[in-house]
């Protein structure tokens, strides 16, 4: 923008031609997104299980262990989205000392490779969550989605008593999973018409206490080794 | 309705406020918890509210700067019963649970196709009123208006893209780290495309025109337009920092933010400066004074926001209240003092009247501004605790804080908080009064009695 010509003849093409100005805008709004949003679908580096040793051996097989969720720990996640709990707990633990004390190792991608819609949150008003598996019992949980101060005289979590009454409903969840299947995520057809029998009868509060016992369980971390840069 | 929707929108979150510090208000109902009005209080502030907003006063300032009508009126009637059936099905849906789990785009993927629907028709009947304008330039407003059009038709589209598991389900095509940062592209355009551009379209509008006076500086516009709608696109990323994406998205993401406060700031220049000769007319001018306070936050906001995108600050104000409140100063600020500055000019002139009281306009325009102060600073000072507290350690070497003990001391604050938004709804009401009594006792005149309420 050094001459006083050269921007005055761009912009009065802009004003006095809608469709170009609109063209215009469609191309230059679109290069943010395509230079922040693409390179993560083509980059090994999005994904840590992708990483190579030198010799071209997959450098951290201890990631493969990540699977897909079962059938009632998807429907589980299902109530988890349905009641917003995102809005008041992460799912994204940051390498930082503190949170490594308090919550464990720093979250990995590929943890999350299957979760369609993703749920780091955005917001700690409650504990993050990202590994939250096995470190309370099933008791404990029941008792505190019941109600969270019986247990955490300080939480401003609201009561869930409805996950003990409701029931879920075997459809649904193959349904779930005939989606996640279509988006890629690798369930046979025995994981899908072995579903119905594994939540039939079973209520809401043991599917989302299933969800919430395998947060952050799947993988075996080595000690000490850089899993990110 | 934008008037009313401002209401409603302060009103549930006057509520979920109240949530977070008498957690009994919950009542165990499940339609009133916390987690599922929180997406109504977002999705009515920000479209109900900010979307009529919008849509009102682009449709009345494409016709005033084009000096024609709209294209199509039929067309415009459609927007506007299409996009209050949008409000109605979200204020049914979400209480209910049914929700996408992505913020600011909760709503499940009917709704979606309702929304392309009304937004596509909104974009082409503006464009088709530009194009048949009656002058040969295209008014500064109206780029702004044309690149949020352009730019929350892309967000919408790719956001939303989901396979349907049900009537009222679907699970988003991304998953993990890739779905993260689609959504944080989209999270942080929508506020700067949806809650900036546009509103800045309003600003260059009702700000010369209230003050009496041109925009400061032509050349600034141009400027810090290009500059602001390309950069604006590449700092999704700030908000992804220490997390599981790689670490050049989050240098990036920083980098540009901090480039952005030049061209944020070069619009609220340009709009603070057209009063230049004419600051007097503040003392006397209540509607001028929300449009210029309006700018005040909008450059308090759009530095805190780059500021809050470096690794370092980030480290500490990611996940606690600081977020929160950054949000509000610029919600609050920058976005509801605009938009009440546009009404209070707008109403009075689709009627043909006067507006029914001016004081009340002024003691509206005190309770708003105090209002903000309290809810900012509550935040501010609760959000720097939360962060400093999660990472004290004490002389052994362990964590000083469990994280209830940081929940525990966020309640004073949370009540402050409550309290500012209080004022900022009783406000919010005062604003109602005057515009319902300025409408029901108008002269009802022929002149402009089209545009949309």
């Amino acid at each position: 923008m050094t001459d006083n010509g050269k921007p005055k003849k761009f912009q009065e093409k802009m004003e006095l031609n809608v469709a170009l100005f609109m063209l215009t805008l469609a191309i230059a709004v679109s290069i943010g997104g395509l230079v922040t949003v693409v390179p993560l679908f083509y980059l090994n580096s999005t994904w840590e299980d992708r990483a190579t040793t030198p010799d071209g051996k997959p450098k951290n097989p201890e990631l493969s262990s990540v699977r897909p969720y079962s059938a009632l720990e998807l429907a589980g996640r299902d109530i988890y989205i349905r009641e917003g709990c995102y809005t008041c707990h992460s799912q994204m633990i940051r390498p930082f000392r503190d949170e490594k004390e308090r919550y464990g190792h720093y979250s990995l991608a590929v943890e999350s490779k299957y979760d369609h819609p993703f749920q780091w949150g955005s917001k700690r008003t409650g504990p993050d969550l990202a590994r939250v598996g096995g470190k309370y019992s099933d008791q404990w949980h029941e008792a505190h989605l019941l109600d969270p101060k019986s247990v955490v005289p300080e939480s401003v979590m609201p009561r869930y008593p409805w996950f003990a009454k409701a029931t879920l409903d075997p459809n649904c969840v193959v349904s779930s999973m005939k989606g996640m299947k279509m988006l890629g995520v690798p369930y046979t057809d025995e994981d899908i018409s072995k579903a119905p029998a594994m939540v039939q009868g079973k209520t809401e509060m043991s599917a989302i206490i299933a969800y919430l016992q395998v947060l952050g369980t799947m993988v075996k971390f080595e000690e000490g080794k850089d899993y990110r840069d | 309705m934008a008037t009313v929707y401002l209401v409603v929108g302060a009103l549930v979150g006057v509520y979920i406020a109240a949530e977070l510090a008498w957690p009994a208000l919950n009542f165990d109902i499940p339609y009133l918890t916390f987690g599922r009005l929180r997406p109504l209080h977002t999705n009515a502030v920000i479209f109900a509210f900010g979307g009529c907003t919008l849509f009102a006063t682009s449709y009345y300032i494409v016709q005033r700067t084009c000096y024609t009508r709209l294209w199509s009126d039929k067309l415009a009637w459609i927007t506007f019963w299409g996009w209050n059936a949008v409000i109605v099905s979200a204020v049914v849906t979400l209480p209910l649970g049914i929700t996408s789990g992505k913020e600011y785009a909760e709503l499940e993927w009917p709704l979606d196709i309702l929304i392309a629907v009304v937004w596509l028709s909104y974009m082409f009947n503006f464009v088709m009123t530009v194009a048949s304008r009656k002058v040969s330039h295209i008014y500064v407003a109206n780029w702004f208006f044309m690149a949020m059009q352009v730019m929350i038709t892309y967000l919408h589209v790719v956001n939303s893209l989901a396979i349907p598991v049900g009537l009222f389900k679907s699970y988003s095509i991304f998953a993990g780290p890739q779905d993260a940062m689609v959504q944080w592209w989209y999270g942080h355009n929508a506020v700067g495309f949806f809650l900036t551009a546009g509103f800045l379209g309003i600003m260059y509008y009702f700000v010369p025109k209230q003050a009496g006076r041109p925009i400061f500086s032509y050349r600034l516009s141009v400027i810090h337009f290009w500059t602001l709608i390309f950069g604006y696109v590449w700092i999704g990323g700030h908000h992804l920092q220490y997390t599981a994406l790689p670490d050049w998205s989050g240098s990036l993401g920083a980098a540009i933010s901090l480039a952005m406060i030049i061209p944020s700031w070069g619009g609220a220049v340009n709009g603070m400066l057209t009063l230049s000769g004419a600051w007097d007319k503040l003392r006397t001018d209540y509607t001028l004074r929300f449009l210029i306070v309006s700018l005040a936050f909008y450059a308090m906001s759009t530095f805190e926001g780059p500021l809050m995108s470096i690794r370092t600050v980030n480290a500490l104000s990611h996940y606690t209240d600081w977020t929160v409140g950054h949000v509000h100063s610029g919600a609050l600020g920058w976005v509801a003092m605009v938009s009440m500055g546009a009404i209070y000019h707008l109403v009075p002139r689709l009627w043909n009247t006067e507006l029914y009281s001016t004081k009340l306009v002024n003691t509206h325009f005190w309770m708003t501004t105090i209002s903000i102060v309290f809810y900012i600073s509550a935040m501010w000072v609760s959000g720097i605790m939360q962060g400093l507290m999660w990472r004290a350690y004490d002389e052994q070497g362990t964590l000083m804080y469990s994280f209830a003990e940081s929940v525990a001391a966020m309640h004073p604050y949370y009540a402050l908080r409550w309290f500012g938004g209080t004022l900022f709804l009783l406000g919010t009401i005062v604003m109602l009064f005057n515009v319902l009594m300025t409408v029901t006792r108008a002269r009802t005149a022929p002149a402009l009695a089209h545009a949309s309420a």
